[in-house]
């Protein structure tokens, strides 16, 4: 096929990958993007999470958080944000709405990962005369970690997808190898670009699946 | 030379009520495209996805490969995706329809199956043993009691195919995504604005419709509720 063999070329090209519209920097942007806001979305999510989940409150909160996420158009939020006051100040827009979209996961999962840990034996971790506090680090924590990490996991692709469209918006990131493709009207460099994003994606899926795995079994065997 | 009217649409103003009645045939033909691509998509999506389902689960052998082919296909960003399709379809509605029908795939697939699979045992012997075909014990009891989780699938699908439609506009073809992605570019606030809540509102219209329907096709799970 035609389009194949000229997006191979537009892929083995030196000069697409240096500069700054070439992919390394895209790349870097990327990753810059994802990471950055997977911290400050973890940093505002799992303590509300935590808490809520150890007192039994605001699950409807948290559960309906998703749904209203899932109904949000994530492209809607980035152009809404870009058109506030906050668009004149660079990245920030984008730095707002990739974090809203990757906090309803994040609350959801550590939300039901707290309530699901057995009654039995947070009453029995209670009974042995355990704080609130060493209740929550010792016993739920630990044992609400698996949907913990899948939450986190969850919304790290979430952010790779976000930061993708963040591109259409006039955001950096591998997205804008995609948009510049439609605009010079060259299918392959848009669908190098697509190639680009869905193999970073599959990367960040397993890379955070694997390190969900090793987390676990290391639990296991210090337990 | 007279002077340029100063109404919320000169001012750029976020909620304009002229620009709602200014505009109407622009919005409505968006919100009618909108919901064409999704009912379109999600039909589709449907009527591969109960096969499959149906496959995966009579041939164990199926369930690994089918299962993991859709979650890869969820991973990929929406932009990738209907990127990728671009050289097959080319700038036109069947581009953003077949992205949309991969992701609702994988929705519909993963509770359709998970249905079928949490039917019991002893019920699929009672009905073997009341002398019901495999014809009839799939139509008459296996799917019936598949369809509350296999609705839940529909709703997140369906949902998510709105707020996915308005990725489209970057093929020209997003419904009401059209109208944010120009509206972008002019710096048409009240445009991206109106056009941002008919699109929530959809979805929750969707929500609500399809939850009703389920209500209606499982009266039976009304009375523990």
């Amino acid at each position: 096929m035609n389009t194949l063999s000229d997006t191979w070329s537009w892929l083995t090209t030196a000069a697409h990958w240096s500069g700054p519209d070439g992919v390394w920097h895209r790349l870097g942007e990327h990753l810059f993007l994802t990471a950055v806001c997977l911290l400050i979305s973890c940093l505002i999510a799992l303590p509300v999470a935590l808490v809520l989940g150890h007192l039994g409150k605001g699950g409807a909160l948290a559960v309906n958080l998703s749904n209203v996420g899932r109904a949000v158009p994530t492209f809607a939020v980035l152009v809404l944000l870009l058109l506030t006051p906050i668009g004149t100040h660079g990245q920030w827009s984008t730095i707002i709405a990739l974090v809203l979209f990757a906090v309803p996961p994040l609350l959801t999962n550590a939300y039901v990962g707290m309530r699901e840990v057995d009654r039995d034996v947070v009453r029995a971790a209670r009974g042995m005369g355990m704080t609130g506090r060493q209740m929550l680090v010792g016993v739920e924590l630990p044992l609400a970690l698996p949907m913990i990490l899948t939450g986190v996991r969850i919304a790290a692709v979430q952010l790779v997808a976000t930061a993708t469209l963040a591109a259409l918006a006039g955001g950096g990131g591998l997205g804008r190898i995609i948009t510049a493709g439609f605009n010079l009207a060259s299918t392959p460099q848009v669908v190098a670009g697509a190639i680009l994003v869905a193999v970073f994606a599959l990367l960040v899926e397993s890379l955070f699946e694997a390190g969900q795995r090793l987390a676990l079994q290391r639990g296991r065997e210090a337990a | 030379m007279t002077a340029p009217p100063d109404d919320c649409l000169a001012r750029n103003e976020w909620i304009c009520g002229a620009y709602l009645s200014s505009r109407r045939e622009i919005l409505i033909d968006a919100v009618l495209q909108h919901l064409q691509l999704t009912v379109a998509s999600v039909a589709i999506a449907l009527l591969i996805a109960v096969p499959l389902a149906l496959a995966a689960r009579r041939w164990r052998w199926a369930a690994g490969p089918v299962l993991a082919t859709t979650t890869v296909l969820y991973t990929i960003p929406s932009l990738a995706m209907f990127s990728l399709l671009l050289p097959l379809y080319g700038l036109s509605a069947a581009l953003v329809i077949a992205g949309l029908v991969l992701y609702s795939l994988t929705l519909l697939v993963r509770n359709i199956l998970a249905g079928l699979r949490a039917v019991p045992e002893e019920t699929r012997q009672a009905a073997r043993g009341m002398g019901y075909g495999p014809l009839r014990l799939l139509l008459a009891v296996e799917l019936p009691l598949a369809l509350p989780a296999a609705m839940a699938g529909l709703r997140i699908a369906t949902v998510s195919a709105v707020s996915l439609v308005t990725i489209g506009a970057i093929v020209g073809h997003g419904g009401l995504g059209n109208l944010i992605y120009s509206g972008m570019n002019t710096y048409f606030k009240a445009q991206v604005l109106t056009a941002s809540v008919l699109c929530v509102l959809i979805a929750v219209a969707a929500e609500l419709l399809l939850l009703g329907a389920g209500r209606l096709l499982t009266p039976w799970t009304r009375r523990q509720a």
